[in-house]
């Protein structure tokens, strides 16, 4: 409780003059006085009635408020106000693809757009009615005249303010007498205005800047670059429960977190029926002949692929010279073992089965390229260190007649 | 048993030479006050307040001990799993939202069709649709698993640089159940604003007088504010009415612009609003028997208020019965045969005592309003509201789980089984709208009086 002020000068002080209350006996006497007290030109005065009085709006000469213009832009700021929203974030910022629909389409934009536009009308509606009423006013003279109390439930009153240029007390009281007032009093300022402590001020001004600094804080921290990651304050994803490869685990009795496959389960791609084009064999025997077509475009394949994954260490032209190895031995590398050479007698002697095997499994310190390479493009591999092999091993013979004297030629040239 | 006796007076005949009394004779505008007011006055409230609010803040703590089991163990307490991924969560949310849309109707709706009537009850249904949409808020909130992510659910600038899908019904049910919320509770608060004067205006005690005084804003019954305040009122009743057509329609869509066969239909938008006002009558009807009798209302709720809203109830309970029958003919015109197959399984399939549950208290026990003496008899009618309760939830429960149960994957069917969790929390959401609506009734002024008084025959001046 605020205590009273003890001061002789608050005491002496006389209390101001407000305006005169008159209470009327029924709602058709307020309205029959309001009309008498608006002939009369006064301007700052009111009727109070526990309900909304049927035509005191006329009889008062109230002109119609300007609320309804007020929601009606709310309302209107709303329903674009969605419609931008659902435009630039849905259709510009980050475009929903969903089942190849357009982007934007106004139909499945209505809902939110009706809500908002309701949403933003009712905030106006009831934030304009406060606002233009001048409410909350807790400290209204009238509330200073006792009988005042049942404008609240069943009395009548009309209010005529001491501001009014109009005012005269007598004369108020002359002509509220004559409109048929029950009873008149006079209201008075609420005495003094009401002031908070200077140390709660202080404090509160306090707090409200203290209040200030985790936002700023925060604002600093999301627009400066930092080395460590940023703070969370909700880990969800930083601490995922899961098992690592090859862990222990607790659902199931083996205790193995890893599970193995289900017995007699192919993985996709993995049914692999034909022996020669998977696996090189015809029989159980190194298969001699090609299961791809034995082409041009699958020898320019061949080489191609052959470029990428085996030139690196056999060399372009299957020397066992690639790049790898020249830069291994610059560097003297323990323990680096040539690639072997594609021309070695053992190798050219092998069936193309046999190397298919080798490209696949690996072997000594190759490794196996099944991973990385189709087993069709294996084949054009193989059918490609068929030519390179050739072109190291062949006969003049081998060569069409008509190109033999230009190699001859080619030959005997220092 | 006094309250059980009948008034000394009956308005619900129609006389055609005049309007039928919408309050019990000799009322003037202080009786009126005295009346409502004496209710939240009185220094202790009837015995039946504390026993019934004992029971309901119980509930009401289990309901929130069972919010942090949930939370902090997870999703998995409940008996949701696949294929029913939604279960009572979301039984109960449809349930709750349901409730609310008398409230709305009865304040707002009424209002724009000058039906007088609703205002001696305008001001609780309007609390129990607040107290409603709040039981009902709550389990979608829950229902999402990790509520400190709730946030996402808004538009708002982030590192991750993603929007909400504007296009999903589910981020339209957000912001249609948020917004109406809100404008009920601006609603609610608008209108009872001069009661809390009279209230503060009246109050012995220091606190109520200060509480109330804050509240009530300095209101002084001032014919310029009245002015205003009867505009923004209809202004806001306008904007109510479409509105709580539009929230029950958007949260059918939730399941309508689904593909699951039970779902996937045009019906369900009207078919939805219907039987929400269907049951937030049984629930206005079901609080307002009681708290007439308990709290000395009965001459402002008169039988003529309880009468019509049975009518209500019998008029919207034939549109849900008409929506069932036009449900089993659609998926038979449509001839596919999964719908058929999903309409069967409701009537003769596992859950077959759910559905039939259903038809009985939807459709044949509202039946029983056809008879005055149903209509005009308090108990009696509150046995045929609770049953329509009853049936309402097994409505949602009907098409919520039943269909989820069997869907397209007959290798997935699984049959629901709530857990005790659920129940606990459904039982604990009864507990938690009952406390706020008896603390409501203990504390608010439970009858719109400015609003009773202006439909006063001495607020037009008799005569005229």
């Amino acid at each position: 409780m605020i205590e009273e002020p003890t001061s002789t000068e608050d005491k002496e002080q006389a209390p101001v003059v407000a305006g005169l209350v008159a209470e009327f006996p029924s709602p058709e006497a307020l309205v029959a006085a309001a009309a008498k007290v608006r002939d009369a030109g006064y301007r700052f005065w009111d009727a109070h009635s526990p309900f909304p009085v049927h035509g005191i709006e006329r009889a008062m000469g109230i002109r119609p408020t300007k609320l309804p213009w007020l929601v009606f832009a709310a309302g209107g700021a709303g329903a674009a106000g969605a419609l931008l929203l659902q435009w630039w974030t849905n259709a510009v910022d980050y475009p929903y693809l969903v089942s190849g629909k357009p982007l934007f389409s106004f139909p499945a934009n209505i809902p939110i757009i009706f809500e908002l536009m309701v949403l933003l009308s009712a905030f106006a509606a009831f934030g304009g009615v406060l606002v233009l009423n001048l409410l909350p006013e807790y400290r209204h003279p009238a509330f200073s005249v006792r009988r005042f109390v049942r404008a609240t439930s069943d009395g009548f009153f009309i209010s005529i303010a001491a501001s009014d240029p109009k005012f005269d007390a007598g004369a108020a009281r002359a002509l509220l007498e004559s409109a048929g007032a029950a009873a008149i009093d006079v209201c008075y300022a609420p005495a003094g205005v009401p002031r908070l402590p200077a140390g709660l001020k202080w404090s509160l001004a306090v707090a409200g800047l203290l209040a200030l600094l985790p936002p700023l804080w925060i604002a600093r921290q999301r627009q400066v670059p930092s080395d460590t990651p940023r703070l969370h304050i909700i880990q969800d994803m930083d601490f995922q429960p899961r098992y690592a490869p090859q862990g222990v685990g607790r659902f199931f009795a083996d205790r193995r977190a890893t599970r193995p496959p289900v017995p007699h389960a192919v993985d996709v791609g993995g049914l692999q029926t034909d022996s020669h084009f998977h696996r090189g064999q015809i029989n159980g025997q190194w298969a001699a002949t090609f299961p791809i077509p034995v082409d041009r475009e699958q020898m320019e394949r061949g080489r191609d692929r052959y470029n990428i994954y085996c030139a690196p260490c056999h060399g372009l032209a299957g020397e066992g010279d690639g790049m790898t190895h020249q830069r291994a031995v610059t560097r003297r590398e323990p323990g680096w073992v040539q690639p072997r050479s594609l021309h070695a007698q053992n190798v050219r002697e092998q069936p193309a089965g046999r190397l298919f095997h080798t490209i696949t499994h690996g072997l000594n310190t190759m490794p196996g390229y099944a991973a990385q390479i189709p087993a069709a493009d294996r084949w054009a591999i193989v059918l490609y260190v068929r030519a390179l092999q050739r072109s190291q091993h062949a006969a003049l013979d081998d060569v069409p007649p008509e190109l033999r004297p230009a190699l001859l030629q080619e030959s005997t040239r220092p | 048993m006094s309250s059980v006796a009948l008034p000394a007076f009956d308005n619900t005949t129609d006389d055609p030479t005049g309007r039928a009394p919408l309050t019990a004779p000799g009322q003037d505008f202080a009786s009126i006050t005295e009346t409502v007011c004496r209710v939240v006055e009185r220094p202790r409230p009837p015995l039946g307040w504390y026993v019934g609010f004992a029971i309901a803040s119980a509930w009401t703590g289990v309901f929130f001990l069972l919010v942090v089991y949930l939370v902090s163990t997870g999703i998995g307490v409940w008996g949701n799993n696949v294929p029913v991924a939604w279960a009572f969560d979301i039984v109960n949310f449809v349930f709750w939202i349901g409730i609310g849309h008398a409230g709305t109707l009865i304040s707002a709706i009424l209002f724009l069709f000058r039906q007088k009537w609703r205002t001696s009850i305008n001001r609780a249904a309007e609390a129990m649709t607040i107290f409603a949409v709040m039981c009902a808020g709550l389990f979608p909130a829950l229902h999402v698993g990790r509520v400190w992510l709730e946030y996402w659910l808004f538009p708002y600038p982030n590192q991750m640089a993603l929007w909400p899908n504007f296009r999903s019904p589910l981020v339209w049910d957000v912001v249609a159940v948020s917004t109406y919320g809100t404008v009920s509770l601006l609603f609610w608060y608008l209108g009872m604003i001069p009661d809390l004067a009279t209230l503060r205006d009246r109050a012995a005690g220091t606190v109520r007088k200060f509480l109330y005084g804050l509240f009530a804003l300095g209101w002084r019954g001032s014919a310029r504010q009245w002015h205003r305040y009867e505009r923004a009122y209809l202004l806001l009743a306008a904007l109510s009415t479409p509105l709580v057509l539009s929230v029950h329609s958007v949260v059918s869509t939730d399941f309508a612009v689904a593909q699951l066969p039970g779902w996937h239909t045009t019906l369900f938008p009207p078919y939805f609003v219907a039987g929400a006002i269907f049951s937030g009558f049984a629930m206005v009807v079901t609080l307002m028997v009681p708290a007439r009798a308990y709290f000395g209302l009965k001459d402002l709720i008169t039988l003529r208020h309880l009468e019509n809203m049975n009518k209500f109830i019998l008029a919207t309970g034939c549109m849900v019965g008409y929506a069932y029958a036009l449900e089993v003919f659609a998926a038979w015109y449509s001839g596919n045969q999964y719908e058929w197959f999903a309409t069967v399984n409701r009537a003769v399939g596992p859950y077959a005592w759910c559905y039939w549950t259903m038809v009985f208290c939807n459709v044949a026990a509202p039946q029983l309003f056809w008879f005055k003496t149903w209509r005009t008899s308090p108990w009696r009618m509150v046995l045929v509201a609770i049953l329509v309760n009853v049936g309402m939830w097994m409505e949602r429960f009907v098409i919520i789980v039943v269909s989820l149960s069997r869907d397209f994957l007959p290798s997935s069917w699984q049959i629901y089984k709530p857990t005790w969790v659920d129940l606990g929390m459904l039982a604990g959401s009864f507990g938690l709208f009952f406390t706020l609506f008896l603390l409501f009734c203990r504390y608010l002024p439970m009858v719109a009086m400015a609003e009773v008084k202006a439909v006063l025959p001495q607020s037009h001046g008799e005569g005229h």
